[in-house]
């Protein structure tokens, strides 16, 4: 790199290795995936499936952004813009591929800002309300932990584009969950006043924990195509990684999962989700002619 | 971490003295062990800190619209750009540690009021070209500033600097292709544009500070090398790179002495209202109050999650010294 | 919020220095500083300050106290930015030829 002369530096052509540090190995997650559908995979149920997931990534990115310029420390900021813009990602590749396979080619942002309430399939507990860092370390621990798992054997989909999606999203989601972990251990079995708060999140979260796992109908006859995995395979993992970490953090074991139909998978959603478009649809929804 | 005078027999205080100006005329590095007189430490406190803080407070225009940011395209880049200014920050508190200043005291500064920052992020962000235009203006401004900083006297705060710089350079082309994008959507947005460029472009040129004339740091912090151009200089050099992109953007800069002057060789542009600056330094900017609550709040109300954390790594240490 | 009846403790999170390998083949290098907890914490925000997360990244934090350093004539070696999601760099963003300065 150009040493001293920074000006030079900021006027080269961002080509080669050699001027970063840590290289320019950009992997495009689909790169040389075939984005055909699969003989045997209904476009229908793939597009509703990509979306469910695409909805739960893109919610739940859009509570956490508002820990930046709101956290406990500024690490934790940037930890969490991290996250952040990793379940960003993995929306936008999801929500795209649901245009794809629905055959009518809308793209990410059709998605993302031109449908209503009733049309997000996400899980409730993507859109709960943030609350306080406790509840934010929760969340984010349930939501890794079981959405790690679904990713996991989804990179053996049969649908090339969403394994392809879940082999980039494991790495990702395997670093969400030790973070969360690290949190998790440290506020149980820190101060008792942090203590306290955990135990209050994960009283608060756990009643919206049962429908991760409540099978819908598109996920199940999807799941028999060889394309989606059926939540309620994963569980009795999940529960098994849930109880570690929060015995762990010396906390009482929790209690199961309780038992639940798909409600946000179904496009029914609590009062919060409302507000939490409007904000994300806003700037969109005024300038509908924009490009951006 | 730097010696005293006082401690040093003698006679020897001189010589340090020499010593450390020999390696400032040979422009070396002073690093953190080195011997540095008094007042260069305090300057670099100063600047480093403030340059800090305003990397910090810097988040807030912008940060507001991430959740909002109209394709998911943009939502993803305005969040790592804020993300990266929390970088910054952090790189800065950082040089700053090693000039013996605790972080958590700047911290406490900073929410007690009682150190500045850039006064630019007293102003508010009021339509989503603002996001374009405090990239290509503000950042471009700050790149400006900052570009020089990178041959600074100070390793630890050289080295910060060029680190960032490189970072601000996509912060200032983010911002850019924003706009660029705008200008060729629709007439509503081009008329975001104008306002927006309206709005931040004085502001962008007091961020270089008060005119030479009345800034009396700056002859000492240009001898130490902690200063590398002066104030009117930089400032000129910003509206000469950037006229011309604002041509090519087709947007009007709001400065109707604005012209290319052949003999100088540079544009002529009208005098910022600099009574206006002096407001918005000493707290009374549009958004001072709010901006240094926000920080307040979330730092106070994250103390219980920085004790939990060290309690835990007090328990950890024990229960390995038990061990052991 | 907390420690309404003791004196809030500032808790003062002890300084660690980041050494970086770039790549195999490579030294790990000091990149700079920063405050954690415990080391396991200062991985956690050395990987995301320092390297955004690169893969086949290694780093070694070092409390800073630990530290016996020799003389005060340390070249550090500057350092560069990271290469990670590719809309951090400038070249992603298509700006005309004729645009200067940018």
């Amino acid at each position: 790199m150009s040493g001293d002369n920074i000006f030079t530096g900021l006027t080269e052509e961002h080509d080669g290795d050699a001027r970063w540090a840590f290289g320019t190995g950009f992997t495009e997650a689909l790169a040389g995936v075939d984005t055909t559908l699969p003989a045997g995979v209904d476009g229908e149920d793939l597009a509703t499936y990509c979306r469910m997931l695409g909805d739960d990534a893109l919610v739940q990115a859009q509570r956490l952004v508002h820990w930046v310029t709101d956290a406990p420390e500024l690490e934790e900021e940037v930890a969490l813009a991290n996250i952040a813009l990793d379940l960003l990602g993995q929306a936008r590749l999801l929500l795209a591929r649901a245009g794809q396979a629905d055959g009518t080619g809308r793209d990410e942002d059709d998605f993302a800002y031109r449908r209503g309430p009733a049309e997000f399939l996400n899980v409730r507990l993507a859109e709960a309300p943030r609350g306080d860092f406790a509840r934010c370390v929760t969340t984010l621990l349930v939501l890794s932990s079981w959405r790690l798992a679904l990713f996991g054997r989804l990179t053996e989909s049969r649908d090339p584009v969403l394994a392809a999606i879940a082999a980039k999203g494991v790495n990702e989601l395997a670093y969400h969950r030790e973070y969360a972990v690290s949190w998790a251990l440290r506020l149980g079995d820190g101060t008792p006043y942090a203590h306290e708060r955990m135990v209050e999140a994960v009283a608060d979260v756990w009643p919206l924990t049962g429908e991760l796992f409540a099978t819908h109908p598109v996920e199940a006859a999807l799941a028999a195509q060889g394309a989606a995995v059926d939540p309620a395979t994963v569980r009795e993992e999940v529960h098994q990684v849930l109880t570690q970490v929060l015995t762990g953090a010396t906390l009482d074991a929790p209690a199961p999962f309780p038992a639940a139909e798909p409600a946000g998978r179904a496009g029914r959603h609590t009062e919060e989700m409302e507000p939490l478009l409007e904000e994300l649809q806003r700037v969109a929804r005024e300038h509908p002619e924009a490009t951006w | 971490m730097s010696t005293t005078a006082q401690e040093a027999p003698p006679g020897a205080d001189e010589a340090l003295q020499a010593d450390f100006d020999a390696k400032i005329a040979a422009n070396q590095r002073i690093e953190p062990r080195d011997w540095m007189p008094e007042a260069y430490r305090r300057s670099l406190v100063r600047q480093v800190s403030q340059h800090a803080h305003s990397e910090i407070i810097g988040m807030q225009p912008e940060g507001d619209w991430i959740a909002t940011a109209p394709s998911l395209r943009r939502k993803a880049i305005l969040l790592a750009k804020v993300q990266d200014e929390a970088g910054h920050g952090l790189y800065l508190y950082a040089a700053a540690e090693t000039l013996g200043v605790d972080r958590a005291d700047l911290t406490e500064r900073l929410i007690g009021g009682r150190q500045k920052y850039s006064s630019i992020f007293n102003y508010p962000s009021l339509n989503y070209a603002d996001v374009g235009v405090i990239g290509w203006l503000v950042d471009g401004a700050a790149i400006c500033n900052q570009v020089p900083l990178c041959r600074t006297s100070f390793g630890p705060y050289a080295r910060a600097m060029v680190r960032i710089c490189k970072e601000e350079s996509f912060h200032q082309r983010q911002g850019y292709e924003l706009l660029m994008r705008m200008m060729e959507g629709t007439e509503g947005q081009r008329a975001m544009v104008q306002d927006a460029v309206d709005r931040w472009w004085w502001p962008s040129l007091m961020m270089f500070g008060p005119p030479d004339v009345d800034s009396p740091n700056t002859r000492r912090s240009m001898d130490w090398g902690i200063k590398i151009d002066t104030n009117d200089d930089l400032r000129q050099k910003f509206v000469d790179m950037t006229v011309p992109q604002a041509e090519k953007l087709g947007v009007t800069l709001p400065d109707p002495e604005l012209a290319w002057n052949d003999e100088r060789d540079h544009y002529d542009f009208g005098e910022p209202d600099w009574d206006e600056l002096k407001q918005v330094i000493s707290g009374n900017g549009p958004k001072n109050a709010e901006r240094v609550e926000r920080r307040r709040a979330a730092h106070e109300n994250g103390a219980w999650v920085r004790e939990a954390a060290t309690a835990y790594a007090e328990k950890q240490r024990s229960a390995r010294e038990v061990a052991v | 919020m907390s420690n309404d009846d003791v004196t809030p403790a500032r808790p003062e999170w002890p300084l660690y220095e980041v050494f970086v390998r770039g790549k195999r083949g490579l030294n790990h290098v000091h990149v700079g500083s920063l405050h954690a907890p415990d080391g396991e914490m200062a991985l956690h925000n050395a990987r995301n300050l320092y390297t955004r997360r690169n893969e086949g990244v290694s780093i070694w934090v070092v409390l800073a106290e630990n530290v016996t350093a020799s003389s005060p004539d340390e070249k550090d070696p500057y350092f560069a930015p990271s290469g990670d999601k590719v809309y951090r760099h400038p070249t992603f963003y298509p700006i005309p030829e004729d645009v200067p300065h940018i």
